[in-house]
C-alpha cells in the first residue's frame, strides 16, 4: 500500500480497457481496417496480413489456455487442422456454401477439444503436455491414413473459396474481400476470448494458473473450469484453422503435426502470453520472418529459434510483455 | 444448540510424519470457538483436514448435521443448499494477478446476504482500491480481502487461520471489528491464533492443541482468568502479547 505502486495500477493481463488503452485499442482497430491499403505501400501484400490474422487467432486461442490458464498445450495443431479439414471436406464433398464450411470445421476442431478436454485435463504439467502431443498425432495419423478421404499425405485438394452468399448477394472472395471475411472471424474469435477472459469465469481461470487448491475452498471446481478453458480454445483454434483451408485453398497433414503446435506455444512466448495481443504481435513477427527471412535463407527457422531463445532468457514476459512494462515504467 | 461443525477422531499425516492423533472438536450455532497452541501443534493441519485440503485418514466430520467425510474441498465449501464452509488460510493465498474486485468474482454467486455490495460496506478500504491488483495490498488489506473472499459464500461457518499474522495492532483491531460483526451476524467462527490474548478475549470456547491432540477444552474466559495456564499451553507468543 504506497504511493509508488498506485502509479501503475494498469492490468498486468492486459485486459480491461481504461482510458489510453480505448485509445490504443482504436489505432489498433484502424490499422488492421485500413490493412489491404497500407500494406502494399510498404511493400507488401495483403495475403499475408490474412495470413497474420489467421496465426495470430489460432495462438490467441490456445493462450487462453497457455497464458492465462495456465496449461501447456503441445498438441493444439490437432483443433487447428481439424478445423482445416472440416472446412476443406465440406466445400469438397457436400457443397459450396462457405458458411457451412465454416461452421463444418469450427464444430469438428471445437468438439473434439471438447470431448478430449477432460481426458487431457486430469493430468498437470508435464504429462498434460505429453497427452496434449499424443491426442494431437493421433489425428495426424488418421489424416495421413485414410488416403481416399482425406488425400492422404499429399493434403487436401480440390476445393476452393466459394463466393459468400450474403442477404444482399453473393461476394466473390478475391483476395481483399477474403481479408475481411477473415478480419470479421477474426474479430469474432478474439472478442469471444475478451469476454471470457473479463468474466467471472476468466478471473477463476487465472486463479487455476496461479493456484488450483486456492480455488476449490472457494467452492470452484478446477476441473470443470479448465475443462471449459480447453473447449474454447479449441474453438477458437479450429476458427483458425477453417480460415487457413479457405486461405490456401488446401490443407495437409501438417496442418495437424506436432511441429505446428510448437509454433503455436513459440508464437504465444515470442509475442508474450500475459498479454492479450501478445499473441497476435508474435504472429505477425513469425509471418514476416517466414515470408521475409526465408527468401533469404531456407534456414529461416533457425533466425525464429534464436529470437525465441533470446526472448526467453531475457524477456520472459515477451516482446509486448515489455512494451507494456516501458509504458506503463 | 446446533452443531454446525463435529469433527471426530481426525488422523492427519503430512507423507510419513503424523500431525495429528485423534482430534475432535465441534463448533457450534453462532459460536466463536478459538483454537490455540503452539507453533506446530497442528492447527493449520485441523483447518485443512476440514475442508480436506490435507485428507485425513482417519475420522469423521459433519457440517451442518450432515456427514462431509470424503467430499471434495469444493462442496465443501459450498455446502449442499445450508451454506457452506468459508475457509481463510493464515497468509492470505490472494491471486496476485487479479484486482481485488476480480478476487471477489471468483467464488461462485450463492444466495445470502453477503455481496460485493455489503462486502465493500463492510470493509470501505476495498472498495476503495476494487481495481488495485491483490498483489501490491497491504497485509491488513489483504487479509480483509481473504475474508470477504470466504464471506461471498455466504457461510455459516467460517475458519479462520490466524487473522492477526503479520499485521501491525491498529490493522489487527480493523480486521477484528470485521469478525465482530459478521458474528454479530449470526455466522460461526473457528478461529486459529498464537496470539492466545486476543483470541480468548473474543471467543465463546477454547481448544488448545499440543502435538496433535487436544489437551485442554473449556469456556474461553475460565481459560482467560489463568494465565499460568494460558501462558504453559499456549506457549510463549500469549506472555508477550500480555
Amino acid at each position: 500500500m504506497s504511493v509508488e505502486t498506485e502509479a501503475r495500477p494498469r492490468s498486468r493481463a492486459g485486459l480491461a480497457l481504461p482510458g489510453d488503452e480505448k485509445l490504443r485499442f482504436a489505432i489498433f482497430a484502424v490499422l488492421l481496417l485500413a490493412a489491404p491499403f497500407w500494406l502494399p505501400l510498404v511493400g507488401s501484400y495483403t495475403d499475408l496480413g490474412t495470413r497474420v490474422l489467421v496465426y495470430a487467432l489460432a495462438a490467441m486461442g490456445l493462450n487462453l489456455l497457455l497464458g492465462f490458464t495456465g496449461g501447456l498445450s503441445f498438441g493444439h495443431a490437432a483443433y487447428f487442422g481439424l478445423g482445416a479439414y472440416g472446412t476443406g471436406l465440406m466445400l469438397r464433398y457436400v457443397g459450396p456454401n462457405m458458411w457451412l464450411a465454416v461452421l463444418a470445421g469450427v464444430l469438428l476442431g471445437g468438439v473434439a477439444a471438447t470431448l478430449l478436454g477432460p481426458l487431457v485435463m486430469k493430468r498437470r504439467g508435464i504429462y498434460f503436455a505429453m497427452i496434449t502431443i499424443a491426442f494431437g498425432q493421433m489425428f495426424y495419423f488418421i489424416a495421413v491414413r485414410w488416403n481416399n478421404f482425406t488425400g492422404g499425405e499429399d493434403g487436401l485438394t480440390g476445393f476452393q473459396r466459394e463466393p459468400l452468399a450474403l442477404p444482399g448477394g453473393a461476394i466473390h472472395l478475391t483476395t481483399v474481400p477474403f481479408y475481411y471475411f477473415v478480419l470479421a472471424f477474426f474479430a469474432v474469435g478474439a472478442f469471444v476470448l475478451w469476454w471470457v477472459l473479463n468474466s467471472p469465469l476468466g478471473h477463476a481461470m487465472v486463479g487455476a494458473r496461479e493456484n488450483a487448491r486456492r480455488l476449490e475452498f472457494l467452492g470452484v471446481r478446477v476441473e470443470r473450469l479448465t475443462w471449459i478453458a480447453f473447449a474454447i480454445s479449441g474453438f477458437v483454434t479450429a476458427l483458425a484453422g477453417s480460415m487457413s483451408a479457405l486461405l490456401n485453398n488446401f490443407t495437409s497433414p501438417l496442418d495437424l503435426y506436432w511441429q505446428l503446435s510448437g509454433y503455436f506455444v513459440i508464437i504465444c512466448v515470442l509475442g508474450g502470453m500475459r498479454n492479450f495481443w501478445g499473441p497476435f504481435l508474435g504472429a505477425a513477427i513469425y509471418v514476416l520472418m517466414q515470408d521475409y527471412a526465408s527468401s533469404v535463407t531456407k534456414n529461416w527457422l533457425s533466425v525464429i529459434g534464436l529470437m525465441f531463445i533470446l526472448v526467453v532468457l531475457f524477456f520472459p514476459r515477451g516482446l509486448l510483455g515489455v512494451l507494456a512494462r516501458r509504458r506503463s515504467a | 444448540m446446533t452443531l454446525l461443525l463435529e469433527a471426530e477422531g481426525i488422523e492427519a499425516y503430512y507423507g510419513k510424519s503424523h500431525i495429528l492423533h485423534g482430534v475432535s472438536l465441534s463448533v457450534a450455532e453462532g459460536e466463536v470457538v478459538t483454537l490455540l497452541g503452539r507453533n506446530g501443534a497442528g492447527k493449520t493441519t485441523t483447518l485443512r483436514a476440514i475442508m480436506r485440503l490435507t485428507p485425513p485418514r482417519e475420522g469423521r466430520v459433519r457440517i451442518f448435521g450432515q456427514d462431509v467425510t470424503g467430499w471434495p474441498t469444493h462442496r465443501i465449501a459450498r455446502g449442499s443448499g445450508n451454506g457452506g464452509v468459508g475457509y481463510v488460510p493464515e497468509g492470505r493465498h490472494m491471486f496476485r494477478h487479479l484486482t481485488v474486485e476480480e478476487n471477489l468474482r471468483v467464488p461462485p454467486p450463492t444466495p445470502g446476504q453477503w455481496s460485493l455490495a455489503t462486502i465493500f460496506s463492510l470493509f470501505p478500504r476495498l472498495a476503495e482500491r476494487r481495481t488495485s491488483k491483490a498483489g501490491r495490498l497491504s497485509g491488513g488489506e489483504q487479509e480483509m480481502l481473504a475474508i470477504a473472499r470466504a464471506l461471498l459464500l455466504n457461510p455459516r461457518l467460517l475458519l479462520l487461520d490466524e487473522p492477526s499474522q503479520g499485521l501491525a495492532p491498529v490493522i489487527v483491531e480493523e480486521v477484528m471489528q470485521a469478525v465482530r460483526r459478521m458474528r454479530s451476524e449470526g455466522t460461526a467462527i473457528l478461529l486459529v491464533e498464537q496470539n492466545a490474548i486476543l483470541a480468548l478475549a473474543f471467543a465463546d470456547r477454547a481448544y488448545v492443541l499440543s502435538d496433535g491432540a487436544i489437551i485442554h477444552e473449556g469456556p474461553a474466559a475460565e481459560l482467560a482468568a489463568d494465565s499460568e495456564k494460558v501462558k504453559s499451553l499456549a506457549g510463549a507468543r500469549a506472555s508477550r502479547a500480555a
